[in-house]
């Protein structure tokens, strides 16, 4: 099969237009940020830096802002060490079963987010009687986070092989001694990788939030939501959400480096 | 003639743990799996079986509280009530249509990153993809409220052409929703197509293969696990979303927005488990379905 040129330029056209749409959503809350237009007018009738001094002398969305940190930070640690565990066993070992556990670790994302919140929304309240806070958000979002920890170090882990876990072990190192001076730094990019995913998943989640949050606890995603149709906080929101998007850049340029640096190396 | 020896290590407990595990690999395999299987055993497998059980319970309608006696009301409720029927044709209809013109518009995005694009070109449309995927959920639902509000832009650039904005409704549901998913649409898809070797497309070319039966017959039976793979995504994630229709939707309502009423204000976790079966059972008959594809590998 040969593209004809036009065919070529014609897909290439497509692309591009598709791109465009992808993007221009994106720009207009941008230019939205700085109306002074608080319904969302488009031509935007005047500029304004108002909405951007209040945004960062917002008390909520500060608070909101922490509180998310705060949760997706805890959510990380335990999805990167059950994720590692777990990529570690499943790829080392041959076993009864280990079809099963990497569907199990794939399900809660695989399953919409609605299903999974209600589930533990059913399980802390209902049965087992804890009233919803913030560390049941913890628990759910490590739950979903484990696939991209799991994802990227087994990823890893079947690329590099054993041989120079055997070797450390012919020259007398023990298990733990092997682990923390060979495997480990071996796997530290992809555990940053699956790190800063499993952030990102976590900062950015609603649907399985609003089912275990407790009353008091608001994330930046619920914050969002709250003040979404709220005429007055409405461009907050658009400031709030270009500022997300800005951060946003630091952990795509990160994962292109790693993933650069590691196309280097093949 | 001197031999070094291999100093011996000293014996600590670390050390005998360590020796231990060395000679016994299922001890180290038990070790492994313990911490995380009891993660998701407890927290997820516990909380859905219990899901499914909680459909067969009911609610006291003088304290609210949940009676735990064995009951097919919330089921049967959920299977007749016409309320039911229609917000599952709904929201099966909604799905279906996003995953259609997600699928539309990755196939050829996909082919030309894939196929036609140069290396470099390649590497900068993959990151153009990517983006979006990072911007929050929310703020690119709550970009699409704007674009497609009465007054902005969509307004604004039809218009003149005598169009208008769709406004707030079930088409502004399926615009936004196809919008969030494409990026997972795209990316199985672009991955399956990386994978045809160009030399099979030049061999039918060399056999007189024309580019559409070539198409046709070589390129999408190849890439079809991939396709369907991407189609996993936008079918589930449209068919559990009640988010988007909250902020684009009008005042239609969608699976999820029911499950949602029914565990907060109307305090009937039973029911709304019975809801949250619907999506389930129609995510699964799907996932069956297409097992035999070779999908599941594609995810």
């Amino acid at each position: 099969m040969r593209l004809s040129r036009l065919s070529r330029t014609m897909l290439g056209v497509v692309t591009g237009a598709i791109l465009l749409v992808v993007y221009v959503p994106l720009f207009v809350v941008l230019v939205n940020s700085f109306s002074t237009s608080t319904s969302l007018t488009w031509p935007p009738p005047g500029f304004t830096l108002e909405w951007w001094g209040r945004a960062f002398q917002s008390a909520g969305a500060m608070e909101a802002v922490a509180t998310s940190v705060q949760i997706a930070v805890i959510a990380t640690i335990v999805s990167l060490v059950l994720g590692t565990l777990i990529s570690l066993a499943l790829q080392r070992f041959e076993f009864f079963g280990r079809e099963a556990i990497s569907l199990l670790v794939i399900l809660p994302i695989a399953l919409p987010g609605i299903i999974t919140g209600i589930a533990l929304n059913n399980f802390f309240r209902t049965i087992m009687g804890v009233p919803l806070s913030i560390w049941t958000i913890v628990i759910a979002h490590a739950t979903f986070c484990i696939v991209t920890v799991f994802n990227n170090v087994i990823a890893r882990l079947r690329r590099q092989g054993t041989n120079l876990e055997e070797a450390s072990a012919d020259l007398g190192g023990g298990v733990w001694t092997t682990f923390r001076l060979v495997t480990f730094p071996q796997l530290r990019s992809a555990l940053l990788a699956g790190g800063l995913l499993a952030f990102a998943l976590s900062f950015d989640e609603i649907i399985v939030t609003t089912f275990t949050a407790g009353s008091g606890v608001t994330t930046l995603p619920i914050f969002i939501l709250n003040n979404m149709f709220r005429p007055n906080q409405a461009p907050i929101v658009s400031v709030i959400a270009v500022v997300l998007v800005l951060v946003s850049i630091i952990p795509i340029y990160i994962a292109q480096r790693l993933s650069g640096s590691e196309a280097e190396k093949r | 003639m001197t031999h070094a020896t291999v100093p011996r290590p000293r014996e600590t407990p670390a050390r005998r743990v360590s020796v231990f595990l060395s000679t016994h690999p299922r001890a180290r395999l038990g070790l492994l799996l313990s911490a995380p299987l009891f993660w998701l055993g407890i927290v997820y497998i516990v909380a859905l079986v219990l899901l499914l059980v909680t459909a067969f319970w009911s609610v006291d309608s003088f304290t609210g509280e949940i009676t735990q006696e064995w009951t097919l009301d919330n089921i049967v409720t959920v299977i007749t009530g016409s309320l039911y029927q229609t917000v599952t044709l709904r929201t099966l209809g909604v799905a279906l249509a996003v995953t259609l013109i997600d699928v539309a518009l990755a196939l050829p995005i996909a082919f030309f990153m894939a196929k036609v694009a140069t290396p470099r070109m390649q590497r900068i449309l993959v990151i153009a993809v990517l983006t979006p995927l990072w911007a929050s959920y929310l703020v690119k639902a709550y970009a699409w409220r704007s674009v497609l509000s009465q007054d902005g832009i969509l307004e604004w650039l039809l218009a003149p052409f005598g169009g208008s904005t769709p406004g707030y409704g079930l088409p502004a549901t399926i615009i936004t929703l196809s919008y969030l998913w494409l990026p997972y649409v795209i990316l199985p898809i672009y991955a399956g197509l990386e994978r045809v070797p160009d030399s099979l497309l030049e061999a039918s070319s060399d056999l007189g293969g024309r580019t559409w039966p070539t198409l046709r017959l070589v390129v999408f039976p190849l890439v079809l696990p991939a396709i369907i793979a991407g189609t996993i995504f936008s079918f589930a994630l449209s068919l559990g979303d009640y988010i988007t229709v909250n902020i684009v939707g009008g005042a239609n309502q969608m699976l999820g927005n029911l499950v949602y009423t029914n565990v907060g204000a109307a305090n009937n976790l039973p029911l709304a488990s019975a809801i949250a079966l619907i999506p389930i059972v129609i995510i699964f008959g799907y996932l069956f379905l297409v097992r035999r594809t070779g999908a599941l590998d594609n995810l």
